[in-house]
């Protein structure tokens, strides 16, 4: 009866880190965005989406292998991306925040109003036919999919990989070097313009990348359905301390552990007020997040 | 400083005509009279069609319309003395969406009826509307009770085609407890949605009373698309059935992640998994209730079949059957009064008696539901084939 028990937590350990893991790759994007410009890019989860839909047409329509498919579909986020950048936040660079916040917002709900119309993605939902064939694993009771292994493993390999990126190259520097202050970079000679696209193209490739493994474990997709993924990946990457990357990535983690252990051992009704109570709380008590430093200001 | 001055006033002049603009047809039907039938000799009534043409139950809007479509033209677009005019208008399967249309074709379109919605999701609110404005509704497939009565008064403008969901929830239960021999039942259900909330209440009261034991009674939000961890739950538990009272995309969703889960239990859900895009393959096996099967022996079905599959090229499902449906006896009922007022109109539906429809002889009980028989149909082999039919 007790090994019942701790099976069935084990495998609920699981389900929230898989949830936990995709939200991690969407919350990257808000992290990095706000530690480099101060900026909530809310446009962030409809890049999931439109990632979602191209790695979708590219597997499925356009037949190209499924690797193939996820890099593509990096590279059009990416370069989707950098254009809302150029475009949407740029010219308001040193206005008041408000008005990039506000911008933001805009170009979220233009993102899903112009996917749905009929020449471009449409309102319906599509379904993915998943060109993975499914192997299912029972291991002491514990069901596991090869789909959940591989969204774990890409998903790892692109932390390991960013990890890397940011700290161990000149570019990653730069990155941290800008979202330190943005003047002082200049003075540095580092192009403070071409960091932040550079931010935005990255941030986007992995909410792309999301995207795709997201349509592949959950094989419905349509305009709308990077609103709710968005939004708590936001929450996690401001509960992990937004701006700061392990940050994110800890939040992320969390956030999917606190939603499936809810759905599972309290009530699945609850699951969402829980977890969106959390960026409440989280506000209230720590603002700056787990991992944020307390206070940075400069007497 | 003038500029300035100038776009205010202008702003201002805007808002109070925008204001009296939409304030004006709002202001005239407070009253529960009908509205006055159109004056001079052209008589025409115009009936208003709204459903899911797009959004994640489109199928179900598309296969309305078609049948509703198909009634028209068999009526030659006339009935009695009238021609008839119709407007189509999208719900999107949103609540609010549905309203704004409702009162769109009642304000601007000025419709004596409508033929709408599909899901008692947007059907209920627009019923509200319908009744307010004293606009005769029949609703092809909207099962839940609240459509034609709420807080136990009856919105006399309102009609269905089809059956209610305290029938078809208990035709499930029993067809789980008798015909399945199950013991033990999991449910899984939108917390958010009046029908499938209906329906797995009453399928648990039902099963329960049966003698059989609801083992779960889980619910999510419509926006949920990771059911991994209730899943995971109600895996453990071994239930003989797992019922699933949600439209055809969710129920998908959920079936597959039930397999990948390791659950072996038979799916059982309602005439929300009527759709050709339902995934037969991971579904297989399962059963539902619905209105009709288009494999029923009965010569009405054979020929609405064979009608329909010349002008559509497909074979209709319940979907399409009820709207023709709806739209005949609508059709019927301005026959029989002969008059263009909302009140004629819906006093004549309300005295339809045994008007042969393709899924059945419907007769309107007092709370505007006709009283018809169920159908049980089985997901074999990729498509849905017809086990047995329960009658009330």
């Amino acid at each position: 009866m007790g090994a019942g028990l701790v099976v069935g937590f084990l495998e609920q350990v699981l389900n929230g880190l898989q949830l936990g893991f995709m939200y991690a790759l969407i919350a990257l994007g808000y992290t990095m965005v706000y530690g480099i410009i101060r900026l909530i890019n809310f446009a962030h989860g409809d890049i999931f989406m439109v990632g979602a839909f191209l790695g979708y047409l590219g597997f499925a329509v356009w037949g190209l292998p499924l690797w193939l498919a996820v890099l593509v579909s990096m590279a059009m986020c990416s370069a989707l991306g950098i254009t809302i950048e150029r475009i949407a936040y740029r010219p308001l660079r040193y206005a008041p925040r408000i008005a990039a916040l506000i911008s933001a917002l805009g170009v979220s709900l233009f993102i899903e109003y112009f996917s749905s119309l009929k020449f471009v993605f449409g309102p319906n939902y599509r379904v993915v036919e998943v060109p993975i064939r499914e192997i299912r694993w029972a291991i002491g009771g514990i069901s596991i999919t090869n789909i959940q292994v591989l969204i774990m493993v890409v998903v790892g390999a692109f932390l390991l990989a960013l990890q890397y990126l940011v700290y161990r190259t000149k570019i990653g520097r730069a990155m941290r070097t800008v979202s330190f202050d943005h003047d002082t970079a200049r003075l540095m000679g580092i192009n403070v313009d071409n960091v932040i696209s550079v931010t935005f193209g990255i941030g986007s490739a992995l909410a792309a990348a999301g995207g795709v493994l997201f349509a592949i474990a959950y094989p419905q997709i349509n305009p709308f359905m990077g609103i709710m993924p968005g939004l708590k990946a936001f929450t996690a990457a401001v509960l992990g301390g937004i701006g700061i990357i392990p940050g994110a990535v800890l939040g992320s983690l969390i956030m999917g552990q606190v939603e499936t252990l809810t759905a599972a051992y309290i009530s699945s009704q609850i699951r969402d007020a829980i977890a969106f109570s959390i960026l409440i709380i989280v506000l209230l008590i720590r603002p700056s997040g787990l991992l944020g430093r307390v206070g940075r200001e400069k007497v | 400083m003038k500029a300035k001055r100038f776009l205010l006033v202008l702003c201002v002049c805007f808002l109070v005509a925008s204001l009296v603009a939409s304030c004006a047809p709002a202001a005239a039907p407070k009253t529960e009279a009908p509205k006055p039938a159109p004056a001079p000799a052209p008589k025409v009534i115009k009936i208003g069609f709204i459903g899911p043409l797009t959004g994640d139950v489109k199928t179900f809007g598309e296969s309305t319309k078609n049948g509703f479509l198909l009634a028209l033209e068999q009526a030659g677009m006339k009935a009695g003395d009238y021609k008839i005019e119709y407007v189509v208008a999208d719900d999107r399967n949103d609540a609010t969406e549905a309203v704004n249309v409702a009162t769109k074709l009642v304000s601007q379109d000025k419709v004596q009826a409508i033929v709408g919605s599909v899901t008692s999701l947007c059907t209920i609110p627009i019923s509200e509307v319908a009744q307010a404005k004293s606009v005769v509704m029949v609703t092809s497939t909207a099962t839940n009770v609240k459509v034609t009565v709420d807080n136990n008064k009856r919105k006399d403008y309102v009609f269905r085609a089809c059956f209610i969901d305290p029938f078809q929830g208990k035709v499930g239960a029993k067809f789980a407890l008798e015909n399945l021999k199950a013991k033990t039942a999991a449910v899984l259900y939108d917390q958010g949605n009046d029908y499938t909330k209906g329906l797995a209440e009453v399928f648990r009261d039902n099963f329960t009373a049966g003698g059989g034991k609801v083992v779960a009674f889980e619910a999510y939000a419509k926006a949920d698309v990771d059911f991994s961890a209730v899943l995971t739950k109600i895996a453990k538990l071994n239930a003989d059935i797992l019922y699933l009272p949600d439209y055809y995309q969710k129920v998908s969703l959920i079936g597959k992640q039930a397999r990948q889960k390791g659950i072996k239990s038979v799916f059982l859900g309602g005439d929300g998994w009527d759709s050709s895009e339902l995934d037969f393959a991971t579904m297989e096996g399962g059963y539902f209730t619905n209105h009709y099967s288009p494999e029923d022996p009965r010569p009405e079905v054979k020929k609405w079949v064979d009608q329909y599959k010349a002008k559509f090229n497909a074979v209709p499902d319940a979907l399409a059957t009820l709207c023709y449906d709806a739209t005949n006896l609508l059709l019927n009922a301005i026959k029989t009064a002969n008059s263009s007022e909302p009140a004629k109109i819906k006093d004549a539906l309300q005295a339809t008696k045994n008007f042969s429809a393709v899924s059945g002889q419907l007769t309107f009980d007092k709370d505007g539901n006709p009283i018809k028989s169920a159908a049980i149909l089985q997901i074999k082999s990729k498509a849905q084939k017809f086990v047995t039919s329960v009658n009330p």
